[in-house]
């Protein structure tokens, strides 16, 4: 606490603790009352729990599968697939947008193909790559990178072509060209936009993952939701979705802190 | 002798779908080395394109521009181009924004780096060439853009409006700073501004360009008594307001295009 503080200033700084605390305490809480009146009805009969699964079911299933050593098998699959996908897409997103910006033409040209190709959803290619190619994980790789890389490319373009004209001019005006602008200019300045994109990248990546592991698979997170559904083993599907919940905000959180970093350097 | 600028029968347009915008017409004018020249104009008159133009960024309708009687290639590195805004960015240093023109002419070398280092320390920013632009205040940014031109050693510097994005009290005393920097080392410079005491205040020279396209409608030569160069100082001699009010009269008429094919005034070599 600083010395020259005013009473009324760390009266507003201990009531915005307070309400940060009563926050988290009611966040903690809702999960905990949901759980608790889950398991609770479960117990009682009132509702089935081989359809609905329960948390301690869940649990146990995991157990299971952590002595086994299963849950890691599946669990790695999903995040390398989603891991090899998202750095496909932020490469591609760049290199694609770097390319539009150098030539106009090219950019008019393509525009109407990319918006049609990010509009049009992703899980109709799925069952096309499947056959064309084949059952593995390949597949699922590119179903993951068509679900963000379009969309990916149009928005760095649209945010190398919003840099204001002037510090391009300034570029031109020191003797640079085009590489210049584009190196001192354009990707330094765009490192915000690049992560917040990236932010938006992990989860669709995520997304068309699980899409190709419903279709063509033999381990992830996917194919056990659907094995499990199959199979009527709904605890499995019940954990697979717990887990894939932890994985996407871990994945989210680790991008933020990467936008943290970048920010702070700046 | 060869004049340091020479511009000739300048015209240039922008073409766009909507149609053609003459933005300079017939633009004759020239400049001596180490004289200071300001344009004042109408907005909209064509006193940025004017700039790109002598600059090389844009290539001429038809005309030619000197630079020590050869034609100007495209960015040449005897002419430094100070715009509006700083431009200095964020994710570099107040040292390696100063030296961006270097690194893009590939000249990083050792003698080029302790030039810049020696530029800061002149210039009182040596204490902050560590710091990021946004940690500097408006005027010490303007010096650190202004570092950044002088580091390429032009003898030619082409102003656009530099001080017209401060507040007015800094804008002052950075005018001040600026201009007295310039004289110091003896360059060529050429100022837009809107602001006709600034023009009045710095300037050895003064063209009145007309509302567009842009034309020379009237060129005027600031001389004081005193011999007096410093901007501050110049507001408060007494020949100050008689050019002001001159400049003043000029633009009006101009704004009005009423043609004055007398010529009271020596200093008016166009007419409309
Ligand atoms: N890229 C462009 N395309 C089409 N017209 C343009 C373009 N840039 C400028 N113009 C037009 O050319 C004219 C001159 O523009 P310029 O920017 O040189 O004027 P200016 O005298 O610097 O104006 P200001 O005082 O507002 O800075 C303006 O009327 C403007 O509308
Ligand atoms: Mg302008």
């Amino acid at each position: 606490m600083k010395i020259n503080e005013t009473p009324a200033q760390r009266e507003f700084v201990a009531g915005q603790r307070r309400r940060k605390r009563a926050v988290l305490a009611c966040r903690i809480l809702l999960l905990a009352a949901v759980l608790t009146i889950w398991e609770v009805c479960a117990g009682l009969g009132i509702i089935n729990d081989f359809i609905f699964s329960s948390p301690s079911r869940i649990i146990r299933c995991f157990y299971t599968m952590l002595l086994d050593g299963s849950i890691f098998l599946h669990t790695g699959v999903t995040v390398l697939e989603t891991l090899v996908s998202f750095f496909l897409v932020v490469t591609i997103g760049i290199l694609g947008a770097i390319l539009l910006w150098s030539s106009r033409t090219l950019s008019e040209i393509m525009d109407p193909y990319l918006v049609m190709l990010n509009s049009l959803p992703k899980s109709a290619l799925a069952p096309i790559l499947i056959v064309w190619l084949g059952n593995n994980m390949r597949t699922i790789v590119v179903a993951a990178v068509s679900v963000a890389v379009f969309g990916s490319i149009l928005t760095l373009h649209n945010g190398f072509r919003s840099v204001d004209p002037d510090q391009i001019r300034l570029i031109y005006s020191l003797g640079g060209n085009r590489a210049d602008v584009l190196k001192k200019v354009l990707l330094p300045g765009s490192v915000p936009l690049i992560i917040s994109n990236m932010k938006v990248n992990i989860g669709l990546c995520l997304v068309g993952v699980i899409i190709g592991e419903f279709l063509s698979a033999q381990a992830g997170l996917g194919y056990l939701i659907i094995y499990g559904s199959q199979v009527f083993k709904l605890d499995l599907v019940m954990m697979s979705i717990v887990i894939l919940c932890g994985l996407s905000a871990f994945l989210y959180q680790a991008i933020a802190v990467l936008e943290r970093k970048v920010q702070g350097t700046e | 002798m060869i004049p340091k600028l020479e511009v000739r029968n300048l015209n240039y347009s922008y073409h766009t779908m909507d149609g053609e915008t003459t933005a300079l017409s017939d633009i004759s004018f020239s400049v001596k080395s180490g004289e200071f020249i300001a344009v004042v104009g109408p907005s909209g008159c064509g006193k940025s394109t004017l700039l790109s133009l002598i600059c090389g960024l844009f290539k001429p309708d038809s005309g030619t521009i000197l630079l020590d009687g050869r034609p100007v290639r495209r960015a040449s590195s005897g002419i430094g181009y100070m715009l509006q805004k700083d431009h200095l960015f964020e994710w570099r240093t107040i040292r390696s924004n100063a030296s961006l023109g270097l690194e893009i002419r590939k000249k990083m070398d050792d003698l080029h780096k302790s030039r810049v280092a020696g530029l800061l320390e002149t210039y009182g920013l040596e204490p902050f060439s560590g710091a990021r632009p946004s940690q500097l205040s408006g005027g010490m940014r303007q010096r650190a853009a202004l570092i950044r031109t002088l580091a390429l050693e032009p003898d030619l510097l082409l102003l656009d409006e530099p001080f017209s994005a401060l507040d007015y009290q800094t804008r002052l005393a950075v005018c001040d700073d600026i201009s007295t920097i310039i004289r110091d080392r003896k360059k060529t410079a050429v100022l837009i501004t809107h602001d006709l005491s600034e023009a009045v205040s710095v300037a050895d020279r003064v063209l009145v360009l007309t509302g567009r396209p842009g034309h020379v409608g009237a060129e005027l030569t600031v001389s004081f008594a005193s011999g007096e160069t410093s901007p501050l100082k110049r507001r408060n001699e007494p020949e100050f307001s008689t050019y002001f009010n001159e400049i003043w009269r000029l633009l009006q008429r101009g704004a009005e295009h009423l043609p004055d094919p007398k010529g009271n005034y020596a200093e008016v070599l166009h007419e409309n």
